[in-house]
């Protein structure tokens, strides 16, 4: 809440934070899925063979092909999950819905992912803070998005910052 | 040649790695990343967006730049830890993005040796338009 007393912040948020929510599994990475990626965000440049090249990723620190630390096992989903994140809701005063920004993110890496690794999600709402600025008042979410593999290892650990005014 | 943690300075710079993004660019990321939002896609849903030169880049692949020039740099017996940028300016058709990075401090750290940079996604008229962090881990 601002000086003005005005708040974006929900219940819905209040009783959320800090509880993991919304578990998924991706289907298995294959060595197309990482090839593919590989090749798009290289893309004009062929990328590097520790993505594609099974005989020279062997020799390698990784023993075998590893996917981008970037890469996204839980693209083309059979099922889209809705958004139900709480902060992606409330108003605006004038009763307009609120506009929603990707404000950055900042990802840690753990264990790789390779082909055959089923990956897990869960997220939690860490905390939120709110200030007057060039869009007006605005609302700061910090999201918490954990990824695991089937041995339980941490692949990527993700705090997004969601805006919204 | 495997770069080593001995061979970095805080202050030195990493090459600087460049691409040209457009369209051709854009929709390989959408394909491979299910990411078909109109405004990445359709000039007029671009400008419906608020952005008058239409259509325009997803931050996504900015950040993969960014973990791709670390990787190109450290090569494949270093490790990227941790990458972190705020989406500051659009990316918009025909731009020149190049991932820029200064070393910013050495640790060892958890029993690794630990590399920590501010990095950028600068246009080609200068523009930072991603400004952020990163650790790599080097042999």
């Amino acid at each position: 809440m601002t000086e003005n007393g005005l708040t974006y912040v929900t219940e819905a948020m209040r009783a959320a934070q800090g509880a993991w929510t919304g578990e998924r599994t991706a289907p298995p990475i294959t060595e197309t899925d990482i090839r593919r990626w590989a090749m798009a965000t290289f893309h004009p440049e062929k990328p590097p063979r520790i993505y594609w090249d099974a005989d020279y990723a062997a020799t390698t620190q990784w023993g075998g092909i590893v996917a981008p630390p970037d890469f996204n096992p839980f693209a083309w989903p059979l099922e889209r999950p809705r958004p139900t994140a709480p902060g992606l809701m409330g108003a605006r005063p004038d009763g307009k819905s609120l506009t929603g920004m990707n404000g950055g993110q900042t990802d840690t890496y753990g264990v790789p992912m390779r082909a055959g690794d089923l990956v897990s999600e869960r997220r939690r709402l860490v905390d939120w803070w709110e200030r007057e600025g060039r869009l007006g008042h605005t609302l700061y979410v910090r999201n918490e998005i954990e990824w695991r593999n089937q041995r339980n290892e941490v692949v990527r650990t993700r705090l997004s910052i969601g805006i919204r005014y | 040649m495997t770069l080593r943690f001995e061979d970095i300075q805080v202050g030195d710079s990493m090459p600087s790695w460049s691409r040209k993004t457009s369209f051709a660019e854009w929709n390989r990321y959408a394909a491979v990343n299910d990411e078909f939002v109109p405004f990445h896609m359709d000039d007029a849903a671009g400008r419906r967006a608020g952005n008058e030169q239409g259509a325009f880049g997803m931050g996504n692949l900015r950040y993969a730049y960014i973990v791709n020039a670390l990787h190109d740099w450290i090569g494949d017996e270093g490790t990227v830890r941790e990458v972190g940028c705020q989406y500051r300016a659009i990316n918009q058709k025909e731009d020149t993005l190049t991932v820029v990075g200064e070393v910013t401090d050495k640790t060892v750290e958890e029993g690794e040796q630990r590399v920590r940079l501010a990095v950028n996604v600068l246009n080609q008229d200068g523009l930072a338009t991603c400004p952020g962090h990163a650790v790599i881990v080097l042999p």
